[in-house]
C-alpha cells in the first residue's frame, strides 16, 4: 500500500494536523489550535527542554551513572502537547518514556535520573503533581487510571460545569500496550461507567523490535468504536495538533461525557532503551524519513518564518537546557542512596515484628563484620 | 437505640457476620466502596454482600464487568483518590487474571513510593474445597500472597472472627488479601458486636492441650477441633491454634504451645509442598528445636490440582489423617 519510501504501512490513515512537517499552519473541520504564540514558543522551548535531558540522561547511561534509559526522542511534539492540555487539577498516568509528561506536570527531572540510577523506585508524590509513577509493567496503568476517574466522579469532580474544579485522567500508553488485556479491561471499564478517563497512545511504531503491525492489523484509534466511544488519530510530531485533540478530549471527559481514545502518531527515533540495539530489526530509510516529521524542527521553521521568535529566542532556549543538564549531571552523581534497612520502612503502614526480627538479624550480622574489622 | 436497631449479640452464620461487618465498616467510613462481579442486586453468589447495594447505593457497592484485573486495578485508583474498595473475588480460581495487579502493583505502591501513598485495599476470596463444585471453585492459593512482600494475608475461620476480622482488614492502611473459606459461610455462632476484638495480626489458641499441637486456619480449625475432641477418647489432650494470620505469621503462641506439648501437626488444604505448612515447620524447627520429640508433620492437600468434587474427600484432610498424624508425631 505504501508507495512512500521508509512510511509505516498504516501512514496514510488521515491523522488531525494542524502544523505540517515544513512549518505551515494548516486548517482542520474539527479540531483548532487555541493558543497563541507565546504557546508555541513554549512548546518549543520545552520540547528542547526535554530533548535535552534526554541526551543527557544518555550519556550519563554511557558513562556508567545510570543503570538504563528509555529514550523520547522523536516523542516530544506528543508529550508536550498532551501536558501542556492538562490542567493542574487532572492527573497523568504516564509510562516510562513520558519525560516530557513528567517534567511539563512539574516533577524535577532529577526524580527520573534517580529511578534509572537505581538509587530509588521513581518516587515523587504522587499527590504533588496529580501524577503517577512510571508505569513498568506494560498496561497496568489503564485500569488504575479508570479508578481514579471512577474516584473523581465519586468526589464530585466531573460535569459540575465549574472549569476550576472539573478534573479528567489522562492514561498514557504505547502500541506495544495496546496489546496487553489491562488495556482492553481499562477500556471496557471506563465505557461501563463512563469514566472521564483520556486514553493517550503513542503509537511509536515499535515494542522494542516489533513493529506496530505485529499488535494490530487495524490502526489503533479505531478499537475505541469497539468499546462505544470516540477514536481519533493525530499527527503525534504536531504539538498543535496533539494539544487541540487531548484538549477536546479532556473538556469531553471533565463535562461528564466520557472517555476518549488518542492515537498519536510518532516514531521513537532512538533506541527503545539504552540497552537495545535498533539497527537488528529496522531500516535507516525509516528513520530518514520520520526525521523529516520532526516535532522540533517544524514548530522552530513555523516560529523563524512567521517572525513569533528570533534568534535570542532560541539561543535563551538552548542556555537554559544546557543550564538544566549541568545541574541534573552535577546532583545525579551525589544523589543519596537508601540503606536496605530504610526499605523495610516502606513496605508497611502497620509494620510487622516479623518483618523487623528480620532486619535485626541481618543487621546484627552485618555488624559483624564492622566489629572485626 | 430504635426499633429496627439489631440486638448487640446475635447467633450469625459466617457469610451473615461478614455481611454485617461490611455494613459496619461501610456505615463507619464513607470511603469504603464494595466492587465485584454480582455482588449488587444479587448480593454476590454466596450472598455475602446480600442488600448492601440497596442501603447503600450502585456508587459504592459496584456490580464490575466480568474483569478481575479490572476489579484490583480501579480499586488502586480509587485508592489514590483516598477510597477503600473491598474487591470480591467470585471464587478462589479466579483471583489470577488480578494476580499482576495484586502483586506487582498493590502490593509494592506504598514502598514504590517510599512509604507515601498507602494501599487499603482488601481483596476478599471464597476458598477452599469441600462444597462438590466445579473445577477451579475449590482452591487455596494463599501461599502465593503469603510469599510477597507488601501484602497482609488473613483468613477467618468462625463468624466472630469473619464479623471483626473483616472491618480490621477494611480500616488496615496496607492491603490485606483476606480469605473466606467457603464452606463454612453458613456455620452458626453467637457474635456479640460490642466486644473487643482481637488483633487482627494475631494468632489464637482455640482448645487448650498439653499432649501434642495442631497448627490449622480457615476451614480446617473445625476439622482440628473436632479431631481433638475425638483424641481425648485415646486419652490425648490436643492443643489446637488458629493461625488467623498468614502474613505476618504470628507463631509466638505456637512456639509456646510446641515448647509445651513436644509434638507439632499443620494442617493446610492447600498442595503440601512449598506451602504454609512448610514455613510453619522450618520456623517451629528453628526456634523450637530441644523441646521436639519429632520432626514437625503436615497434613495438606496434595501435589495434585485439586481432584474432581466426587473424590475431593480423599484429598481433603480430615479427622482421620490429622489423628494418623499425631499418632505418627508420638511413635517417632
Amino acid at each position: 500500500m505504501s508507495e512512500v519510501r521508509g512510511a509505516r504501512p498504516d501512514e496514510a490513515e488521515p491523522a488531525v494536523q494542524l502544523l505540517t512537517p515544513e512549518g505551515e499552519r494548516v486548517e482542520h473541520p474539527d479540531y483548532a489550535f487555541t493558543g497563541d504564540d507565546a504557546m508555541v514558543r513554549d512548546f518549543y522551548a520545552q520540547m528542547a527542554l526535554v530533548r535535552r535531558v534526554d541526551a543527557e540522561a544518555i550519556a550519563l547511561q554511557r558513562q556508567g551513572e545510570l543503570g538504563l534509559w528509555p529514550s523520547s526522542l522523536g516523542q516530544e511534539g506528543a508529550q508536550i502537547g498532551a501536558a501542556y492540555a492538562m490542567r493542574s487539577q487532572d492527573y497523568a498516568f504516564p509510562t516510562y518514556r513520558e519525560h516530557g509528561v513528567t517534567i511539563t506536570r512539574g516533577i524535577d527531572p532529577l526524580r527520573l535520573l534517580a529511578m534509572f540510577r537505581g538509587v530509588d523506585t521513581g518516587s515523587w508524590d504522587v499527590l504533588e503533581h496529580n501524577t503517577y509513577m512510571y508505569s513498568i509493567i506494560i498496561g497496568t496503568q489503564a485500569v488504575q487510571a479508570t479508578g481514579y476517574g471512577m474516584g473523581l466522579e465519586r468526589d464530585g469532580l466531573v460535569g459540575s460545569g465549574d472549569p476550576e474544579r472539573d478534573a479528567a485522567v489522562v492514561c498514557f500508553f504505547g502500541d506495544g500496550a495496546s496489546s496487553q488485556g489491562d488495556i482492553s479491561e481499562g477500556l471496557v471499564f471506563a465505557a461501563s461507567y463512563n469514566a472521564p478517563v483520556v486514553f493517550f497512545c503513542s503509537n511509536n511504531q515499535w515494542a522494542i523490535s516489533e513493529p506496530s503491525e505485529r499488535q494490530s492489523r487495524a490502526p489503533l484509534y479505531r478499537r475505541a468504536a469497539g468499546f462505544g466511544f470516540p477514536g481519533v488519530r493525530v499527527d503525534g510530531n504536531d504539538a498543535l495538533a496533539v494539544h487541540a485533540v487531548t484538549t477536546a478530549a479532556l473538556e469531553r471527559a471533565r463535562s461528564g461525557n466520557g472517555p476518549t481514545f488518542i492515537e498519536a502518531y510518532t516514531y521513537r527515533m532512538g533506541a527503545h532503551t539504552t540497552s537495545d540495539d535498533p539497527t537488528k530489526y529496522r531500516l535507516a530509510d525509516e528513520l530518514e524519513h520520520w526525521r523529516a516529521r520532526d516535532p522540533l524542527s517544524r514548530v522552530r521553521t513555523y516560529l523563524e518564518r512567521s517572525g513569533a521568535a528570533d534568534a535570542a529566542f532560541f539561543d535563551a532556549v538552548d542556555a537554559d537546557a544546557d543550564a538544566l543538564a549541568t545541574r541534573l549531571r552535577r546532583e545525579c552523581l551525589t544523589l543519596p542512596v537508601p540503606s536496605l534497612a530504610q526499605t523495610f520502612d516502606w513496605v508497611y503502614a502497620e509494620p510487622s515484628s516479623e518483618l523487623a526480627e528480620q532486619l535485626a538479624r541481618h543487621q546484627a550480622y552485618a555488624d559483624s563484620f564492622e566489629e572485626a574489622r | 437505640m430504635s426499633d429496627t436497631a439489631p440486638a448487640p449479640v446475635r447467633t450469625m452464620t459466617m457469610a451473615k457476620a461478614l455481611n454485617a461487618g461490611l455494613r459496619r465498616a461501610m456505615e463507619d467510613d464513607p470511603k469504603v466502596l464494595l466492587a465485584g462481579e454480582d455482588i449488587g442486586k444479587l448480593g454476590g453468589v454466596f450472598r455475602v454482600t446480600e442488600g448492601l447495594q440497596k442501603d447503600f447505593g450502585e456508587a459504592r457497592v459496584i456490580d464490575t464487568p466480568l474483569a478481575e484485573s479490572g476489579i484490583v486495578g480501579t480499586a488502586i485508583g480509587l485508592a489514590v483518590r483516598g477510597y477503600r474498595t473491598v474487591c470480591e473475588i467470585q471464587f478462589d480460581g479466579f483471583v489470577f487474571p488480578a494476580f499482576d495487579q495484586i502483586v506487582t502493583q498493590v502490593a509494592r505502591i506504598r514502598w514504590r513510593t517510599m512509604g507515601r501513598t498507602p494501599m487499603p485495599i482488601v481483596v476478599r476470596i471464597p476458598y477452599g474445597g469441600g462444597i462438590g463444585a466445579i473445577e477451579h471453585h475449590s482452591e487455596s492459593p494463599e501461599a502465593y500472597f503469603a510469599h510477597t512482600p507488601g501484602l497482609k494475608v488473613v483468613t477467618c475461620s468462625n463468624p466472630v472472627d469473619a464479623y471483626w476480622m473483616i472491618q480490621q482488614a477494611i480500616a488496615s492502611d496496607d492491603p490485606v488479601i483476606f480469605f473466606e473459606p467457603k464452606r463454612r459461610y453458613y456455620e452458626k455462632a453467637e457474635v456479640d458486636t460490642t466486644s473487643t476484638p482481637l488483633p487482627l495480626h494475631s494468632s489464637r489458641i482455640v482448645r487448650p492441650g498439653r499432649d501434642a499441637t495442631l497448627i490449622a486456619y480457615g476451614p480446617m480449625v473445625k476439622t482440628c477441633v473436632e479431631a481433638a475432641e475425638a483424641a481425648t477418647d485415646e486419652g490425648r489432650e490436643l492443643e489446637v491454634v488458629d493461625l488467623r494470620t498468614l502474613s505476618p505469621l504470628d507463631l509466638g503462641p505456637v512456639f509456646d504451645s510446641v515448647r509445651r506439648t513436644g509434638h507439632a501437626v499443620v494442617v493446610h488444604e492447600a498442595p503440601v509442598s512449598v506451602g504454609l505448612g512448610a514455613e510453619v515447620a522450618a520456623r517451629i524447627t528453628e526456634e523450637c528445636f530441644y523441646s521436639l520429640e519429632a520432626p514437625v508433620l503436615r497434613v495438606a492437600g496434595m501435589d495434585v490440582p485439586y481432584p474432581p468434587s466426587r473424590i475431593e474427600e480423599d484429598y481433603l484432610p480430615d479427622l482421620d489423617r490429622v489423628l494418623d498424624a499425631v499418632d505418627r508425631s508420638f511413635s517417632y
